[in-house]
């Protein structure tokens, strides 16, 4: 018994893993649709490069494997979407760069592979800003990605960044779930625009190898869906401990959908006075508060906590974050791979390459990673930004001697319109605010979808636990998730024309 | 930051900036350091500076050659690959 195409996209992986097991329809059936949705939702800009010969292979053998009995995991014969920054074997990987155009890597990121391992199917490569660099998905080579949401006002919304593919994709429903990679917000802050479901794991869960490197300290990647259950489920087939990343910790992996037992009695939730930021929408303010009431409902204890560096956490990351990327895209130089523009000296051909493969914002953040690196203000900028991490780490382990879960919002706006905020580099940075001190720190977090603005534009709210507590994190997440009822969906949605 | 900064800058970060950029970009990058300047507030005397979000030993391998000599997926992406199809990078002419 086949179900029709069009009721194949709206499924979460929980459901689809369910029809795919009780033989409802296949991998194949799953794909199919999948591919005929990104078709009609070519307008979103959402993928770099589609892959539908390469899904629907992957579907068929995973099919063939079913067939046998021998599914490999929950995510067999799931189709998704991988974030363009991610290397795929014999699939061009471009970061949204101009000076990686044409790039095919011949291996495999760690993630994708265990993903592919697991048996998810890939449908193509998701647009993003440039390496990562953005919060509006504006800063691509390959053009803006469009927010499948829309109002009536005939304005195009921003789905944030960087992971803005991915999460139109998802949120568009051209894909059950997307990886996607974050280092200051990157996941959470374009699933709250999207109303999508985006979780960051604990530094050092996921394996970094193969993943084209913005700053290596803080970079991670995670699920984007839409459910939390389906965060966990994906989760569990991205995370491993990989000999190729120094940084890839030897922890043992707990069964993540196994925490979402919807019993949060008794725990301490923070709420950290100093993320009530002067002139913060009242929308945002309204929705922590119903959010607070929420888990209060649910058994949970409410704490006032105070993390005072707070307000420096994201000058500390505009420190840290590009000085790191100065180094990492350094590899950049036009000699072994990517583009190359042609010079009369070595360093001609490096400065017309870097200076025409990489775009504005990338351009700029390697000049303040180069500037605070030089010979005498290294002292004074990059230590002085680790040791305000240092400071910021030390306030959250504090915290959380206190309370097992923190709730905050996840960013201070509703998706803004395309044209907003882009003559201010600085106010461009202030997006993501709430999800920069977790990076910094480490921390697992996640955005979950939880109500409307006052438009009608999603937002989210956003947990953080200790390191490796990714269990009490989906837990809550799973409570707040059930008690927001977050039905709404966007304007567009891929095949249900 | 003036526009003799900027060029400094770029030049050591090996990216050519046109004349009309660096104009706009010593005015942005002066207004994000003028941001970033707040950190100088707080006291971090005694404190050290973070090498590690995680509490880890750096791993360590056995020092043995586990990956290699696969010049042809090295090249595989490389622009300006030598005519006579040997396996090397070309540049252009360092030396005279």
């Amino acid at each position: 018994m086949t179900k029709d195409k069009k009721s194949l996209t709206n499924l979460t992986i929980t459901e689809a893993r369910d029809g795919l097991a009780k033989g409802d329809y296949s991998s194949v059936d799953l794909t199919e649709a999948h591919i005929k949705a990104i078709e009609s939702g070519r307008d979103l800009n959402a993928f770099i490069t589609e892959t539908p010969e390469l899904a629907l292979e992957r579907a068929k053998a995973s099919d063939e494997r079913r067939a046998s009995g021998e599914a490999a995991s929950g995510m067999d014969g799931i189709p998704i979407a991988v974030k363009d920054l991610f290397c795929t074997e014999d699939v061009q990987t471009t970061a949204g760069s101009h000076i990686l155009g044409g790039f095919i890597p011949p291996y495999e990121s760690t993630v994708t592979q265990n993903l592919r391992d697991a048996g998810a199917v890939m449908l193509g490569k998701t647009n993003m800003d440039e390496f990562a660099m953005g919060s509006a998905n504006i800063t691509s080579y390959h053009g803006e990605v469009k927010n499948p949401w829309e109002l009536d006002d005939g304005k195009t919304r921003v789905p944030g960044g960087s992971s803005g593919g991915s999460a139109a994709a998802v949120s568009g429903h051209l894909a059950i779930a997307a990886t996607g990679s974050d280092t200051g917000g990157s996941i959470r802050q374009p699933a709250s625009f999207t109303g999508i479901v985006g979780m960051k794991p604990t530094y050092g869960r996921c394996s970094r190898w193969g993943m084209v490197a913005f700053a290596s300290s803080l970079d991670q990647a995670g699920p984007m869906t839409r459910s939390v259950q389906d965060a966990a489920i994906m989760l569990q087939s991205m995370v491993s401990h990989d000999k190729k990343d120094s940084t890839s910790v030897d922890q043992p992996i707990p069964n993540f959908e196994a925490a979402l037992t919807g019993d949060i009695k008794g725990l301490r939730v923070g709420i950290p006075a100093e993320y009530r930021l002067d002139g913060m929408p009242g929308e945002i303010e309204t929705l922590w508060s119903q959010g607070i009431e929420w888990l209060k409902a649910a058994g949970a204890e409410p704490v006032e906590i105070s993390l005072p560096h707070t307000k420096y956490a994201l000058p500390t990351y505009y420190i840290v974050a590009p000085a790191e990327a100065s180094s990492n895209l350094a590899r950049y130089d036009g000699v072994r791979y990517g583009l190359r523009v042609e010079g009369d000296s070595l360093d001609e051909m490096y400065e017309n390459t870097r200076g025409e493969g990489f775009g504005p914002e990338v351009r700029r953040r390697i000049m303040i990673g180069t500037y605070v690196l030089s010979a005498g203000y290294y002292d004074a900028y990059y230590v002085k930004a680790m040791k305000l991490r240092t400071l910021i780490l030390q306030e959250f382990q504090k915290a959380f001697e206190s309370v097992d879960v923190m709730l905050t919002p996840t960013a201070p706006s509703a998706a803004f319109a395309l044209g907003e905020k882009m003559d201010n580099p600085v106010q461009m940075y202030l997006n993501d605010v709430f999800t920069v001190p977790a990076s910094l720190a480490g921390l697992p977090a996640i955005s979950v979808p939880a109500g409307l603005s006052d438009d009608g534009l999603p937002l989210g709210l956003h947990l953080i636990t200790k390191p490796f507590d990714e269990e009490t994190l989906f837990r809550v997440g799973g409570v707040l998730e059930e008690a927001a009822d977050f039905t709404a969906q966007p304007s567009f949605l891929g095949g249900q024309s | 930051m003036d526009k003799a900064t900027v060029n400094n800058i770029a030049k050591l970060a090996r990216i050519k900036v046109s004349e009309a950029e660096t104009e706009s970009l010593a005015g942005e990058l002066t207004n994000i350091f003028d941001w970033i300047e707040q950190l100088s507030e707080v006291d971090t005397d005694n404190v050290e500076p973070m090498t590690s979000v995680t509490d880890m030993v750096m791993p360590a391998r056995e020092d043995k050659v586990n990956d290699g000599a696969d010049a042809e997926r090295v090249l595989k992406n490389a622009p300006d690959l030598p005519a006579n199809g040997q396996n090397f990078f070309t540049v252009p002419k360092v030396i005279e």
